[in-house]
Parts: C-alpha cells; structure tokens; sequence
C-alpha cells in the first residue's frame, strides 16, 4: 500500500523532473497525483478535491526559488498545506486544579472508547491526577466489566451501576459522588458506541452533556474509517460541540486519512492518537508526521530533524568531503555508524523511511538481529589498528585472525565485512552528489534490489556454516527473550 | 423485522434511489460529458469502493455512453452489470439469502468449525453470537470458544453471549493461550457430538506479525484436533473500514487463508465498497452482513440488495 503511493507521488515527480519551474500546467497534472494518493489515503473526496484546489493556488502564487527542484518545492508545498490544515496542535485537557473535570468520551461503536478512557486515566494519573473512571456504557455485553479491569490494571476507581439504571444518572451520580469525596480530581465518563443517525441515542448524549457539562467532550475515531469519517464526525460535533478527537489504531498500516477528514469538516482539533491496545499506547497528535504519513511519505522529515540534531555537523562535513574524494576509511564508516546509531535502534529508523518498514519486519521474520550485527561490525572494526582502517589491503590471514580473536568473531566475518565495505564505498561515493530527497529514493532503490535483504549484505547471516551453533543458541535467546515479553504483555 | 417486510423496504430504498442520486446526475435527454462522469467517480469513491474498481466502472460507462444523450435505466445497467461482475467473482457465487446456512462450508461428518479474525473492534464478537444464534435456532448444537483471551471482559462478553442464546462454551481464564482454548472448544464438540464450533479471537491489526503468528498456531492446533478444520475462516470487516480494508484481506488471508468476509455495522451511513476492491483482487466473497447491534441483526449478504444501496441516500 505503502508502495502505491509513493508510486503516485513518484509519477508527479518524474514528470516534474525535466521542468525547470513550476507552471500553472504542470501543477495541474501533479496535483492529480497527489489527488489520488490521498483518495487512497482515504481523505473524503470532497476535503482531498478542495485541498489539490488550495495548494494549485499556493503553488503557482509561489516564486521559484533556485536552489530547489520543482519536485522538492511542490511537494514541500503540499506538505505544509496538508500540516496546516490539521493543526493547530492542542493538546490541553483545559483541567483546572482545585476542581473536579470532567471528560466525556463518544463515538461510533468499537472505535476505542473504553480502552482510551483508561489511557487517559493512566495519563493524567502520570500527570499527578486523580481520576475515576464512570462506566455509562449499560448496552454492550460486559462493557462494564471491561472498563473494570481496565481500573484494576491501573488502581483506578470505577464507577458502576446495574445495567438497569440509565446511562445519564450514572453519569451524573458518578461526577458528583467524586464531587462529595473529595480524592477524585477528574471524572472520565466511558459512554457506549452509537451510530450517528440513531436519533435515540444521540438525544442520550446530549442529555448527559446537558447534566454533566463535561469540560471536554472527545470524539474517538478508529484511524482506519473511510469515506463515512465526515458524516459522523460532523453530527457528534453538531449534537455535543466537541473539544478534541482522539485518533487511534494509528500503529497499523492505516494511512489515516481520516484525520485530515475530520478535521476539515469540523475544525476540533485531533488531540492524541492511539498506537496500541496497551494502555500506556497513547501519544500526542502531530500534524507534520501525520501529513508525512498520508502522503506516504514515510517519517522521512522526523528523521531528517533527529538527524539534524545528533550528527556533528563539521564530522558529517568532513566524511563528505572525504566520500567526495574517495577517501572513505573504515574509522570513517565506524563514525558513521556511532552517528546513526544516536537516532535510535536500527529498526525504528527502517520504520520511518517509507518502503522500508516491510523490510525492518522480514528481518524480524527472520529472526535477524540487526543491533547485534552492527555491533559486531563495530567491535571487528574496533579490533583493527589504525593502519589497517585506513588501509585495509594490509589485512593478511595472520591479521585477520588477530582481529577475529579480538572482537570474538570469525576470520570469515572479517573477509566479508571487508568486501561490504568496499561495496558500501562505491556506493556512498554515488549517493554523496545527491540532495536529500534524491539520496532517500537511492535507498529505496537499493531496498527494491534487495541490498537490504538482511541475509545478503552487510549482516553475516547467510554465512551459514560458521553460524550454525550461534544461531541455534541466538534463536533459543531470542525465543525465550519473547516469551517473557508476551508474558509481559499478558499475552 | 420479518424477510418479507426487509424486502419491500430494500425494494423501496431501490425505487428511492433511481429517483434521486443517479437520476439527478444522469437526467435523460443531456449529454454525457466528462464533468458528469467525475461526479459520479466522486459517488464511487464515496462508497469506499478505492480508485482502480471506480476507475474500471467510469471507464466502462464513458466507453459506452460517451457523448451520447443519456438514457438513465441504460447508464444504470451498465453500473449494475459491472458491479456485480465485480462482486461476484470468478466463481459467480451467489448465496441463497432465504437459507441462513447457505454461505457455510459445513463438514461432511463430525463438528464443523469457524474461525472468526479481524482486527480490533469490528465486531467479530458480535458477529459470532448472531451466527451462533441463527445455527442454534436452525436447530445446530453450537459450541462456542472463548479465544480472546486478551482484551479486557472479552471472556465475559462472549459469555453473556452464549447465555443469552443458550449454547454451549469453552472458556479459560484471561491470559491462557488462545490456541488451547481453541482446541479444548473443538475437543468439547467431539465429546458432546456438537454440529458446529465457533472460535471467537483477539482483534488484532494485520501488521503485528507475532500475533499473526498466534492465529495461525491457533489454526493449526484446530485442524490437529478435527481433520479438515477450519472449514470456514471468517473475517470481519467493519463496514465504516476505508482502503485499509485491503491490506486486512490480504493479510489475514495469507496467515490463515479467509474463505469470506462478514460485513458488520452496515446500518451506519457507510456503504462498505471496500468489499468490491477486496473481491477484485482477491476474490474474497462476503457471506453475511452485520446491520445492527442486537443478535437478530444479521443477513446474508445478498450483492444485489447491497449494489441498490451502495448509491442510496
Ligand atoms: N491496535 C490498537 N487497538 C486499539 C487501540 N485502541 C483500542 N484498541 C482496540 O480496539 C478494540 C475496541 O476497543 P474498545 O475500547 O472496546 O472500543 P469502544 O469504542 O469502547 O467499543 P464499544 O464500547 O463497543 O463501542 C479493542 O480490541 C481494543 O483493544 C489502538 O490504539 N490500537
Ligand atoms: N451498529 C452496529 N454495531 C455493531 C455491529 N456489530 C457489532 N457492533 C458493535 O460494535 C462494537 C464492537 O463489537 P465487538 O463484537 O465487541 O467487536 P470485536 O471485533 O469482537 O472487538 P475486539 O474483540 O475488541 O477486537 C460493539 O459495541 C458492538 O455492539 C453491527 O452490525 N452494527
Ligand atoms: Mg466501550
Ligand atoms: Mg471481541
């Protein structure tokens, strides 16, 4: 899915490529591109029609700036538009201290209520509140049993009546029962799923609006909704005048068009997205990576921020230069490795490229430990003396096998590793000329060819015959190393 | 609602349907141009349905209606048409919506069994105690397995299920392997000589690969148990579900090979066309239809009902 889109935004840029600015013409014909990348995105035909309209106006409004490429300035402009019209960001409760708040949560039936009633509560627990959580939903089948472990979980009070009561009255006795006592500082009401169009229902949430004046009413929207997003999303704002929505199931595939969607018919700003079942699974809501996401563009700008955060810019500067000169030595290609290594575990990194995140999961798929291999190249790399960094041609048996006793691998890794490495200079040397967006697409490229095909390059696990007894006893690890997290994670 | 009285009011939403949405569009005697066709691209892309099966369809009518004036019940059969090319799939399969049991693959002797799978809060739960109902009421002896063994209450759910209905479950305290219980359901419907076994599982999203791997352990331990099961791997699909719905067929098919969709929650104002683009290119058909919360709150899918209604309202 990834891969389509990123396809359609790569046919707006080859066709952009031969151009030397942006013209009313070639706009056009780009913005059909991203028109479609964002239908399959799953923005509302409407919101995706009238946003290519706005950014067609930007864009030919826009002066040509030299030093970019059109591709590069066009997509820099959908990209801001799209940020634009899915912030501000907001991420206040607007929970005053010394009284007691209340949040309302609502929404389309399975979107995520309950569960992100106790995310909250462990939030704000975590915040130094004191929640209690009211369990108004008497339709579902054990809907209140559920929000009652969730309170267990977390050593949350909850608030329960008999299904036969009325959701309202529970509403209203569990807010002032927190009132009365005095430990509660914030109320979280969990209301039961309902469609928009049951009037029935929808009467109930406002009559519960009415008694209570909740300080917050959040909409929970499953991050995988379609088209439909809209029309619900602007009823429950219409009946009860929302303050946030809470977006979850982002940590699927979903490209989460909705989010765009919904904030453009109804202007509530998303608050917090859900990335997970577990309770501590609840994030802050960020238009820059949410637009990256839609466009199929991977995290490609939050990498480029951490990157730009951690990498010493004179270091970088210097192997440039020496890359532009082929003088790239093994230390210099330790450094880099020790940079990278500062964005975080080799897999996130994968997952924020775009393409690439398939490829973090097949090494998982194949019980492939990329942290390790990289560590063992760092410590081969460590074993040699200077002279052999910068020279590694002087690397005879005897050599090789000091160095593997060294670093405690084999003589054979050595051997391969010095063959990646000369591999790995030819192509740096090809990426060193190339702009940021050029030098990702090579990386993609070279994804599709399989250089990144976790048996085939610089990990060693295709050398089978000196592995086997590692990986024997790697897996076991690793095995048991899963189960205790499955166990963790009460699974 | 009894079959009769869902019929008039699917034949009515038909009659409603010619004489707004489409007529409006098409009005008879004008020409049809390109900005006709792209509104009624948009309406495709409304329904869900993706851009390569809204493509196909535009194409179909731009190549045969073209600058002509239009006729409208002619621009109509030739949506209708192809829509239900689309839908049926290379098998032609088509249910017979007056016997509920119809879409099931039942086992030749012994218990059959149904997996159900979908990701978080489709309503696989909900699903399973509607078809559980309409086995046990057709006179079935049903053995339900509590495999959610995760979620919080999902045991309790699924109970307070099978009390309402009045069959038989297996369960085992929060936490225990899903596959065991799995097995134990299929073990109890041997013992018990049960006809049908449903096996209700954990939403899961289909790219969390360690727990795609936990339904297919759960597969296999059934088929260890009973030869030949599962005999029906359902999916749930919610019918609000937009393009990601693909990436859920095609996963979820490849862990453990789906053999039909459930389409709940079709009672909201989405019209659930992803099941077009999941039948075009995987050829994944829909068996039943989810239209409300209650247990009687279930049909099987019938694809000429749900055309009308894709372009309804
Ligand atoms: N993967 C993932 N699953 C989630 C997330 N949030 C909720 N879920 C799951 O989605 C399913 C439905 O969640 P609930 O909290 O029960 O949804 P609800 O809106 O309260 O449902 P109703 O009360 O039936 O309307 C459960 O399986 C949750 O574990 C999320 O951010 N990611
Ligand atoms: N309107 C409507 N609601 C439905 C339908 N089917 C299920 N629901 C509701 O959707 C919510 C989720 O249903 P469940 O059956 O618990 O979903 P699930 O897939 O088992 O959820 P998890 O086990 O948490 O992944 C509940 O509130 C159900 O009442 C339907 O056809 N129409
Ligand atoms: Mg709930
Ligand atoms: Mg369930």
């Amino acid at each position: 899915m990834f891969e389509s889109i990123t396809k359609g935004l790569e046919g707006a840029l080859s066709f952009l490529r031969g151009q030397t600015k942006l013209t009313e013409k070639n706009i056009r014909e780009a913005l059909q591109a991203v028109r479609q990348s964002l239908l399959e995105a799953d923005v509302n035909y409407d919101v995706a029609q009238s946003f290519c309209d706005r950014v067609a106006r930007v864009a030919v409004g826009t002066e040509v700036l030299d030093s970019l490429k059109p591709f590069e300035q066009f997509v820099g402009v959908v990209h801001r538009e799209l940020i634009q019209l899915m912030g501000p960001v907001d991420h206040t409760l607007n929970l005053a201290k010394g009284q007691v708040g209340v949040i309302m949560m609502c929404g389309l039936q399975g979107s995520g209520k309950t569960t992100t009633c106790g995310k909250l509560a462990k939030m704000l627990q975590g915040e130094g509140w004191r929640p209690l959580l009211v369990a108004a939903d008497l339709q579902r089948p054990a809907a209140i049993d559920q929000l009652r472990i969730i309170g267990e979980q977390l050593g949350v009070p909850v608030y329960t009546e008999p299904p036969t009561s009325n959701p309202v009255k529970v509403c209203q006795n569990g807010v002032a029962l927190a009132r009365k006592q005095g430990d509660v500082d914030v109320v979280i009401l969990d209301t039961a799923g309902r469609l928009h169009i049951d009037d029935e229902l929808m009467q109930e949430l406002k009559q519960i609006d009415r008694t209570v004046e909740p300080d917050q009413v959040l909409l929970v929207c499953d991050a995988m909704t379609g088209q439909d997003a809209v029309n619900s999303a602007k009823v429950f704002n219409a009946a009860l005048e929302l303050n946030g929505v809470v977006l979850t199931k982002l940590d699927g595939d979903a490209r989460g068009g909705a989010a765009l969607s919904v904030k453009s018919v109804t202007g509530v700003p998303i608050k917090y997205i859900g990335v997970g079942e577990q309770l501590d699974k609840l994030e802050m809501f960020h238009p820059d990576r949410m637009a990256s996401r839609i466009l199929g563009m991977g995290d490609v700008l939050t990498l480029f921020e951490k990157a730009q955060q951690h990498f010493d810019a004179e270091q970088m500067a210097a192997q440039q230069e020496k890359l532009r000169k082929g003088k790239f030595t093994l230390t210099d290609f330790r450094n880099q490795m020790q940079q990278v290594k500062k964005l975080g575990s080799f897999s996130s990194i994968m997952k924020m490229i775009p393409g690439m995140g398939r490829i973090s999961e097949m090494m998982n798929d194949a019980d492939m430990d990329p942290e390790q291999d990289l560590g063992k190249i760092e410590a081969i790399i460590s074993s040699m003396t200077e002279a052999e960094r910068e020279n590694p041609e002087i690397i005879d048996i005897s050599r090789r096998r000091r160095i593997a006793a060294g670093s405690g691998t084999e003589p054979s890794m050595i051997n391969k590793l010095l063959k990646e490495f000369t591999n790995a200079q030819k192509m740096m040397q090809n990426m060193a000329g190339q702009s940021h967006l050029d030098r990702l697409r090579s990386l993609q490229q070279m994804a599709s060819m399989g250089a990144f095909d976790p048996g085939a390059e610089v990990s060693f696990g295709k050398n089978r015959s000196a592995r086997a007894e590692i990986d024997k006893e790697k897996k076991k690890r690793q095995r048991k190393d899963a189960k205790k997290q499955r166990k963790k994670n009460r699974r | 609602m009894g079959l009769f009285d869902r019929l008039k009011k699917g034949l009515q939403r038909t009659k409603e349907l010619l004489q707004t949405d489409i007529r409006d569009l098409f009005k008879s005697g004008e020409l049809l141009t390109e900005e006709k066709l792209e509104q009624f691209y948009s309406k495709l892309i409304l329904t869900d349905m993706g851009v390569p099966a809204a493509r196909e369809i535009v194409d179909e009518v731009r190549e045969k209606h073209f600058g002509r004036t239009v006729v409208i019940d002619e621009i109509w059969a030739t949506v209708k048409a192809r829509l239900k090319i689309l839908l049926k799939g290379s098998e032609n399969t088509l249910w017979d919506v007056e016997n509920f049991l119809s879409p099931l693959a039942m086992a030749p002797t012994g218990p059959t069994v149904i997996l159900v799978a979908g990701v978080n809060g489709v309503g696989k739960t909900t699903s399973i105690a509607k078809l559980a109902n309409l086995l046990h009421k057709a006179g079935r002896k049903v053995v339900l397995a509590a495999g959610d063994t995760f979620r919080a209450a999902a045991v309790e759910q699924l109970t307070m299920w099978s009390k309402r209905i009045g069959c038989d479950i297996v369960t085992k305290p929060s936490g225990s392997d899903p596959a065991a219980v799995a097995y134990a359901g299929c073990a109890r419907a041997l013992e018990t000589g049960a006809d049908v076994v449903v096996i209700d599982t954990a939403g899961r999203l289909q790219t969390q690969q360690n727990l795609m791997k936990q339904l297919e352990k759960i597969r296999r331990v059934i088929g260890d148990k009973i030869p030949g099961a599962p005999h029906e791997v359902l999916l749930v699909l919610d019918a609000t579900t937009g393009q990601n719905g693909v990436s859920q067929a095609q996963k979820f098919s490849e862990s453990v090979a789906c053999t039909g969709l459930v389409l709940a929650k079709l009672d909201g104002t989405a019209k659930g066309g992803v099941v077009v683009a999941i039948r075009q290119q995987m050829n994944l058909p829909v068996k039943y239809v989810g239209l409300g919360e209650q247990i009687d709150d279930m049909e099987v899918f019938n694809p000429d009902n749900f055309v009308e209604a894709l372009f309804a309202g």
